[in-house]
C-alpha cells in the first residue's frame, strides 16, 4: 500500500467528519410539514446536537436543502432555481410523503415526488413526521456524507 | 326581494326558490347583466358585496345530464339591508360564456379569472382574462367533471 493512498482516505475521514457536525441548511418550508420542522428545530428536540441548528436563509449559504412541505407544479421551478444556487458540496432532505411521492394529493397540482425535479439524498416519510424521525433522517444523512469520497 | 326581481325580469327569470331565507334566482343569461346591475344598484336591494362568484359541472349531477353543463353562480350580499341573494345563469358547454360583472363589482375580476382557470368558463368583456391559480403551461380545466383525477401534468420550469 502507497503511502498516498493511506493519506487520502484519511483526509477523506476527516472533512466528513467535520462536514458531518456542521450541516448549514436551507428550510424550503411550503406547508404543514414545517410546523413539525419548527419543533425539531427548537430547544426540546434540539438539533442543534448534530451540528445542524443554525438555517442559513439563503441557498447560497446552505449545504442541505430541506424541502419541508408540498411541491406543487407551479413551485416546481422556483425549487429547481434554488437547488441550482446551492454551491457544491450539497444535500437534498426529503420532508413529509409529499415531497416523498406526492403524498395523498394525487391530483392536478402537485408534484409527485420531488425527486422528479432535484435529487433526493434522505426520504423522511410521515404526515407529517414525528421530530424522532426527522432526527433519524438527520443521522442517516450525516452517515452519508461521513462516508462520501471527496473529489479533489 | 324575489317577488321584485320576479316582476322586473318577469320573461327571462328561469325559476326562484327560498328556503328559511336563502333566496335563489335562475336567470337567463341574456338578461343576467342587467339583473345584476338592478341588484347592485336598486336602493330595496342594494347588493354592494359580490361574496363570491363560482361555478357547477352539472355533467354528472343527477336528473341533470342532458340540460345546460354548466352554472354560473353569484353570491350576491348587501352590508345595508343585511340580506342575500344567489343568482344562477346555466350556460351550454360549447357555448360557455357569461356577460362579465367586472363594471359592477372590481373583485369579480379575479373570481372571474378562477372560474375561467378551472372550468374553462368564459366572461365576455373581461379586461384580462387569464389564468389565476394554475400556470399558463398547464392543459385542461381542472375541475371540469370529465378531467381525469390522476391526469399528470408535463414538469415546468428551467432544464426539466
Amino acid at each position: 500500500m502507497g503511502v498516498g493512498s493511506f493519506f487520502t482516505s484519511k483526509l477523506d475521514e476527516a472533512i466528513g467528519w467535520a462536514r458531518k457536525y456542521s450541516i448549514f441548511q436551507y428550510p424550503f418550508v411550503t406547508a404543514c410539514c414545517g410546523m413539525e420542522y419548527m419543533a425539531t428545530a427548537c430547544s426540546h428536540y434540539d438539533v442543534d446536537r448534530f451540528g445542524a441548528g443554525l438555517p442559513r436563509f439563503s441557498p447560497r449559504q446552505a449545504d442541505v436543502l430541506f424541502v419541508v412541505g408540498t411541491i406543487s407544479h407551479k413551485m416546481a421551478p422556483v425549487l429547481k432555481r434554488i437547488y441550482d444556487q446551492m454551491t457544491e458540496p450539497k444535500w437534498v432532505v426529503a420532508f413529509g410523503v409529499c415531497t416523498c411521492t406526492g403524498g395523498f394529493y394525487d391530483n392536478y397540482a402537485t408534484v409527485q415526488g420531488i425527486d422528479t425535479i432535484i435529487p433526493v439524498d434522505v426520504y423522511i416519510p410521515g404526515c407529517p413526521p414525528r421530530p424522532e424521525s426527522v432526527l433519524d433522517g438527520l443521522m442517516k444523512l450525516q452517515d452519508k456524507i461521513a462516508a462520501q469520497v471527496q473529489r479533489y | 326581494m324575489l317577488d321584485e326581481v320576479r316582476a322586473v325580469f318577469g320573461g327571462a327569470v328561469v325559476e326562484t326558490h327560498e328556503h328559511r331565507g336563502d333566496a335563489t334566482v335562475v336567470i337567463e343569461r341574456r338578461a343576467l347583466t342587467e339583473l345584476l346591475a338592478v341588484c347592485r344598484s336598486r336602493g330595496a336591494l342594494a347588493f354592494d358585496v359580490l361574496m363570491d362568484l363560482t361555478a357547477v359541472d352539472c355533467s354528472k349531477f343527477p336528473g341533470r345530464e342532458d340540460g345546460p353543463r354548466f352554472e354560473v353562480v353569484y353570491h350576491l350580499y348587501s352590508l345595508t339591508h343585511n340580506h342575500r341573494l344567489r343568482v344562477k345563469v346555466r350556460v351550454d358547454e360549447d357555448d360557455a360564456v357569461v356577460p362579465t360583472a367586472v363594471p359592477l363589482w372590481p373583485i369579480a375580476n379575479w373570481l372571474e379569472r378562477e372560474v375561467w382557470d378551472m372550468f374553462g368558463i368564459r366572461f365576455d368583456g373581461h379586461p384580462d382574462l387569464k389564468r389565476l391559480l394554475l400556470y399558463e403551461e398547464f392543459v385542461g380545466h381542472p375541475l371540469r367533471k370529465d378531467y381525469p383525477i390522476n391526469r399528470r401534468q408535463p414538469l415546468i420550469g428551467p432544464a426539466h
